[in-house]
């Protein structure tokens, strides 16, 4: 189960600050703190705090003083392809691409750039319409991703289908689909793509959502989920991750695993 | 008609460990050895390397073992001088390394001070230019005192000490850090047991790569299925890189075999057993290939004879 931090987004007042004023403090801040949590890859997002035309400069930035402090991989998430370019040239170590719908022009754009950089991609299950209400939908996107893969050459390990989660309060009946989504892009290619969720979305605007966080993520993972980006500092849902490990003996029982599990 | 092979691809590979240290790296050994590294599992050569062949530490006591008659002859009146014995395992005997086991240290026995263990590892260490493996009696608390004493004596010659457990570590896990050792890490033939004392040793500051494995090992039919499961469980963590079981692992196969009826009960005894000078090479050669197997990099044994078969099986298999 991977972690990718997503703390380091122009949404939250204080990353959104330090990209208008050029301040790498608090981005550094989130990379050291995240990594101490437990991510093993950090979500990078300039969010709106950046006027379009200035997103390659910061991207470029952003990426530059994360490194300074971080050895972490890094998943570069906008929906400017020229920004996340801009930041892969500088990323030390392979990137993730976050992220690329099921749409041709949007996929000619991403794949050979992922081939080009050795860097994954995350694919939404959506087009131009939106986000499918089932699970049938959803995987028939999946598998268009999945051929695009195929095509381009991008090895299926390196592709993270996203079954995109919705809010629970809003709605609901998403819940289910996207966990028997997760079951059956497991079963479109072998090897099968990897699957990934933001995961933070099933609780926004709930009171109880580190709760319904958690819960959620054992019940994905258990279908199928191979990452996750969320809270690398709510202790509690690391903590679930690396449980599932275990129980899914997909590691080797200790008695100190969920510190083992945080070790980088 | 032309068949693919359905290869399996691993995301990490069994940690390297290099025992013995020379004049240049602070110890007095005349060359060192490399064990682990491998890539896959062990001698699928078309998944991935075996880096480092497994390499073979022979037995040597300081008091007179007793152990069948067969291996006694074999080596002879050296028996009684550890020094000599040592040097005979790797002029005659081809022994990559040489185990000394102190039992003499037993307060139950001759119950030798830590001083006299020490000078017979100085003696044995002059003896020959290999690398040594050192491990004390069957008493923990004894051999906490002989250990640190003899760590110390023999500072920087990247000794493998041991042994560690899990509750008895601490100790001989700061004499090894302290004074530039390598250490067996021992569990119960339990796998999670293996996991959580590489971390309690990895915790007090000894690097990864300075612990090897003792997964404790049975004889030929005395549970070496077991056994193997158990390693092959390491094996496959470390490829899918758990850091805490990536470490080579040595099996004391000598001790496991010979402990078995088959390897030494007499002719008379066992009429339908087969001629006693062949089964007694054949059930420890037969145990040291079994766990080789499954990713044996250090195998520790006895008998000659079965040595020699060894060292042409791991030939075999690695064409090293």
């Amino acid at each position: 189960m991977l972690i990718f931090g997503e703390r380091i987004n122009g949404m939250f007042t204080d990353i959104g600050d330090a990209l208008r004023n050029k301040d790498p403090k608090p981005i550094q801040y989130w990379a050291v703190k995240q990594q101490e949590g437990g991510a093993h890859y950090l979500d990078v997002n300039s969010g709106p705090a950046i006027p379009t035309h200035e997103r390659v400069e910061a991207y470029e930035w952003m990426v530059n003083v994360i490194q300074e402090v971080s050895e972490l991989p890094l998943v570069l998430d906008s929906t400017n392809y020229d920004a996340i370019e801009a930041g892969l040239k500088v990323c030390k170590r392979p990137a993730i691409i976050n992220s690329c719908p099921a749409e041709q022009v949007k996929i000619e754009r991403v794949f050979p750039m992922a081939i080009q950089y050795n860097a994954g991609i995350i694919g939404l299950t959506m087009d131009k319409k939106g986000i499918p209400k089932d699970a049938e939908n959803r995987v028939a996107f999946a598998m268009e991703l999945v051929a695009a893969a195929d095509e381009y050459g991008v090895p299926m390990e390196d592709l993270f289908i996203d079954p995109l989660i919705l809010p629970v309060n809003v709605a609901q009946e998403h819940a289910p689909e996207v966990l028997d989504s997760l079951r059956q892009v497991k079963m479109l290619a072998n090897p099968a793509p990897r699957t990934v969720l933001g995961l933070s979305n099933v609780s926004q605007k709930s009171p109880d959502r580190n709760l319904i966080n958690r819960t959620y993520m054992a019940m994905a993972i258990a279908s199928g989920l191979d990452a996750a980006i969320m809270d690398a500092n709510d202790d509690d849902l690391v903590d679930v991750a690396a449980t599932c490990q275990i129980l899914l003996n997909r590691s080797v029982y200790a008695d100190s695993y969920l510190k083992v599990f945080r070790a980088r | 008609m032309s068949v693919t092979l359905v290869k399996e691809k691993y995301s990490s590979k069994v940690g390297e460990v290099v025992l013995g240290a020379t004049a240049e790296q602070g110890g007095t050994r005349t060359s060192t050895i490399t064990v682990g590294g491998d890539s896959a599992l062990p001698f699928l050569h078309f998944e991935g390397e075996t880096k480092n062949r497994p390499v073979i530490a022979m037995e040597v006591t300081d008091v007179v073992p007793a152990w069948n008659e067969m291996i006694m002859n074999q080596i002879g009146d050296v028996i009684n001088d550890p020094a000599a014995w040592a040097k005979k395992c790797v002029d005659d005997f081809g022994a990559d390394l040489i185990y000394l086991k102190l039992n003499g240290a037993d307060p139950e026995g001759e119950n030798r001070s830590p001083e006299d263990c020490a000078r017979i590892v100085k003696d044995v260490l002059a003896a020959v230019g290999v690398p040594l493996i050192v491990e004390g009696c069957d008493d923990s608390e004894k051999n906490n005192e002989i250990m640190a004493v003899i760590a110390e004596a023999a500072t920087g010659e990247n000794l493998l000490i041991g042994i560690a457990e899990q509750d008895n570590y601490k100790s001989i896990a700061a004499a090894a850090m302290v004074h530039k050792h390598t250490l067996i890490a021992r569990s119960p033939l339990d796998i999670n047991i293996c996991k959580q004392l590489n971390i309690l040793i990895n915790e007090m500051g000894l690097p990864l790569n300075k612990i090897v494995i003792d997964p404790t090992v049975a004889g030929l039919g005395f549970g070496i299925e077991y056994v193997y499961s158990i390693m092959e469980r390491a094996r496959l963590g470390a490829l899918a890189n758990d850091k805490m079981l990536s470490m080579p692992i040595i099996c004391t196969v000598g001790y496991e075999a010979n402990r078995c009826k088959e390897a030494y009960a007499s002719n008379e005894e066992f009429p339908g057993w087969g001629d006693l000078a062949d089964r007694s090479v054949l059930w420890e050669a037969v145990t040291a290939s079994g766990v080789l197997q499954v990713g044996a990099s250090i195998l520790v044994m006895r008998n000659p004879a079965a040595v020699s078969v060894v060292k042409k099986n791991i030939a075999d298999m690695t064409g090293k």
